[in-house]
């Protein structure tokens, strides 16, 4: 592909959404930039499940504007492999290219699941199906890539490859991703970008400038970390 | 590296199911073979005479027979014919509406009261109302094992494709599949177990409506064999019809079991593990 634009990759104006007399999206703004890792961070309830549902196009009650340039995918908190499938099938399925199969198999090799293609994947562990589901999601070569909370449901072992793993992937085929947590440390060490969404609004919105791979006692991050609570409604002194 | 020590996190979730202590063959064979044993011996003492239960030596001499002189085999292919020409009619009707009103808000409206409606109706009550309108040849008996299979058929293949997950069709959405595509990935193929159910369920009834619709104005069967039989006061060969009828619904209940396992090999890897 030719050189790309590193214009947005999404643009949310005025993003508003309702279920009965509840709003929970009151009018959010947001730009994504091609290749930026940017981390939505909020309480339960807090609508940012909502927002990533709008920009996968799964959600057709919003009102706003909404624009997405290029290719979605998603991963979603559970992996939601299509039980009936191997493995390989699952991250063929619906691959418009030449040879699905091919792509298939170097996206599974790209996870460290080179061998799994043939597994169905009720057989996989949590962190293989998950590796499997970001397989799924990379082989359709995203502009934007929507993570929700695709680690929450891991092991902390686990959960500490799978990070390493994304952002490999991210280096290495630069999709915008928007990655959907409430897990502070996690935004924090992934992210270019991190927002808090309160109240139906983004109410923070600040650059994370520390070189990867990042430790957490950081002070730039230790002091991001206690402005993002108080974002968040917790005071820092409560944290242990 | 970050393949490698994933391993060491590998929560594999191993569901066991527990076996149950079967008791040896040999023993569970006993008590079958005593009874055995018991009416041969009543049999051959005239405590039990052949005009209420043959012996089980003079069935088996007149199986023999029967199958040499082709009265059982002829029979076994008429009956056959009927439960399959009966079964594939009912579940051609019985599938065929289930995926119109399963994939369609309106097949549903238009389709699902009245199916609901004839469910309701006594199976074995139609038989008059056949006769009537499809005379005694072969039409009311296939008539009657069709109309049986096609509603277990209907409402499992219809529940089936309802209770699809409603996440694995988002993510259809996702990998942008077209309507025939997600059909064919995700629906027909979730919807598959619940259709198995209905299967083996509309096979039962199919046997259980072919003996009754052959206890009707046959000449030619089981059914027929049996009837006859009685007129005669042959017990063994009754005995031996219902034997029949017996063994090709476990041969038929068998057969649908193996494609089971075939066809849901994704979930048998995940219990058998």
């Amino acid at each position: 592909m030719a050189t790309r634009l590193s214009g947005p990759v999404t643009r949310v104006e005025g993003l508003t959404r309702r279920f009965g007399d509840r709003t929970v999206l009151d009018g959010v703004d947001l730009e994504i930039r091609r290749g930026e890792f940017v981390a939505l961070l909020g309480r339960s309830g807090s609508g940012k499940s909502t927002l990533l549902r709008a920009l996968a196009g799964l959600d057709s009650g919003t009102g706003g504007r909404l624009a997405v340039e290029g290719t979605v995918a998603v991963a979603f908190q559970e992996p939601r492999l299509v039980p009936w499938k191997r493995v390989a099938a699952n991250v063929a399925l619906g691959l418009d290219v030449p040879d699905p199969a091919a792509a298939a198999r170097a996206a599974l090799a790209e996870v460290g699941l080179a061998d799994h293609g043939r597994a169905w994947p009720l057989t996989l562990s949590g962190g293989e199906a998950q590796r499997a589901s970001l397989a799924r999601a990379l082989v359709r070569r995203p502009d934007l890539l929507l993570l929700d909370e695709p680690f929450s449901a891991l092991d902390a072992l686990t959960r500490i490859t799978i990070h390493r793993l994304v952002l490999e992937l991210w280096a290495r085929h630069r999709p915008g991703i928007l990655l959907v947590t409430h897990d502070v440390d996690e935004a924090l060490l992934l992210a270019d970008r991190v927002l808090v969404l309160a109240d139906g609004r983004i109410t923070h919105d600040s650059r994370v400038d520390v070189a990867r791979p990042r430790h957490r006692d950081h002070p730039e991050l230790l002091a991001l970390r206690a402005a993002l609570l108080t974002a968040l409604g917790v005071t820092p002194e409560e944290t242990p | 590296m970050s393949t490698s020590s994933l391993d060491l996190a590998r929560p594999r979730a191993r569901i066991r199911l527990p076996r149950p202590r079967l008791p040896r063959a040999g023993a569970r064979l006993l008590s079958p073979l005593v009874l055995l044993a018991v009416w041969q011996l009543a049999g051959s003492t005239g405590i039990l005479p052949d005009r209420l239960l043959a012996a089980p030596d003079t069935i088996a001499a007149t199986a023999v027979e029967l199958i040499r002189d082709g009265t059982l085999p002829e029979a076994i292919g008429v009956s056959l014919r009927r439960a399959l020409v009966g079964f594939a009619l009912g579940a051609a009707v019985g599938v065929g509406l289930a995926l119109v009103a399963g994939l369609s808000r309106f097949g549903e409206n238009a389709l699902d009261p009245p199916m609901q409606m004839l469910r309701a109706l006594p199976l074995f009550g139609l038989i008059p109302l056949f006769i009537l309108w499809f005379g005694i040849g072969e039409t009311p008996k296939v008539a009657i094992v069709a109309f049986g299979v096609a509603f277990p058929l209907y409402l499992n293949t219809f529940a089936g494709i309802r209770g699809v997950d409603g996440k694995l069709a988002e993510v259809g959405q996702v990998l942008r599949l077209g309507r025939a595509a997600l059909v064919r990935h995700i629906v027909l193929p979730g919807a598959l177990p619940q259709t198995l159910v209905g299967l083996r369920q509309s096979l039962g009834i199919a046997w259980l409506a072919l003996i009754v619709a052959e206890q009707i104005n046959a000449s030619s069967g089981l059914g027929f064999m049996i009837n006859d039989a009685r007129e005669f006061l042959r017990t063994d060969i009754v005995v031996l019809g219902l034997l029949v009828y017996a063994l090709l619904g476990l041969v038929t209940d068998a057969l649908v079991r193996s494609a089971e396992r075939r066809a849901l090999a994704w979930r048998r890897g995940f219990l058998a593990r």
